[in-house]
């Protein structure tokens, strides 16, 4: 399951662009998705969940990190992966289906921040790419 | 059935009223052809979808995503009573057009993130979350008559 070249260009130049503030968006994102979803906050009770949180910074700023290192690893995504996949599919035991929602409400929080970038094309190549990291992540891929 | 609160309502019909109905049913159901492609083979008659600025210039394209828009605007004006509002729509769809309903919750989120980039600041977590709400209401109603 490789992406397609203009796909990894698009999603490049687009990390290129968030910088240092890619903790920024999926921050927002999570809370976006707590209060649209409240049924991930099933997976987050050991976190303090209110507005402005330290902790969902800090979990965002870990979710950053790893979209930042699937970036760099689109060759191979399931074995850059791996330690996570590991973590979220055997120990957090997190419903793949949970991760579509997170997707979904970074795309959103792009959108709201990058209105003139947010084409239709890089939102195709986005969804592709964050599909893929969804897939590296599920309990049945190796 | 999905249950709004006062200020919900009052938020969902809020953003609403400053919507561009055409022009949003345009982009909504242009970006849902270009993301998840297979919702093509609802379309065949549209002419030439073979690209994205094609989809998106595509003149069926735009008046069909006008058109569902402006049903979606029944589903604001009746937020209280979906499935009955869809009845008729959910048996169009299953019985003539014949279309997954999964597909209507991928429109719904479709239409969430061009909210987004249009509202840009305005579109805060919580209105998000009175608008995922009624998406899910909606697509939920349209399924509703299928057998």
């Amino acid at each position: 399951m490789v992406l397609e070249a203009a796909d990894r260009a698009a999603v490049r130049a687009l990390w290129l662009k968030l910088g240092s503030n890619v903790g920024v968006y999926t921050t927002e994102a999570l809370e976006r998705t707590f209060l649209a979803f409240p049924s991930t906050k099933t997976y987050f009770l050991h976190l303090d969940l209110s507005p402005g949180s330290a902790q969902v910074r800090a979990h965002g700023q870990k979710v950053a990190d790893a979209l930042t290192l699937a970036v760099d690893h689109l060759d191979d995504l399931p074995s850059a992966l791996s330690a996570l996949r590991e973590l979220h599919a055997h120990k957090l035991r997190v419903n793949p289906v949970k991760f579509q929602l997170l997707v979904h409400c970074l795309l959103v929080t792009l959108a709201r921040h990058y209105p003139g970038d947010f084409s239709p094309s890089l939102q195709a190549s986005l969804n592709k790419f964050l599909s893929h990291v969804i897939s590296a992540l599920a309990p049945n891929c190796h | 059935m999905v249950h709004f609160t006062a200020e919900e309502k009052a938020a969902i019909t809020g953003l609403w009223g400053k919507v561009n109905v055409e022009e949003a049913g345009g982009e909504a159901l242009g970006r849902l052809l270009v993301v998840y492609p297979w919702t093509q083979r609802f379309f065949d008659s549209f002419g030439n979808l073979s690209s994205p600025s094609a989809i998106m210039g595509n003149p069926k394209v735009k008046a069909h995503g006008k058109k569902v828009l402006t049903s979606f605007g029944d589903a604001v004006k009746n937020m209280d009573n979906l499935k009955g509002t869809f009845a008729k729509l959910s048996e169009l769809h299953c019985d003539k057009l014949h279309v997954d309903p999964e597909n209507f919750r991928l429109l719904g989120n479709v239409m969430v993130i061009i909210l987004a980039s249009h509202f840009g600041r305005e579109f805060t977590p919580e209105l998000q979350a009175a608008w995922q709400k009624l998406v899910a209401g909606v697509a939920t109603a349209l399924a509703h008559k299928y057998h």
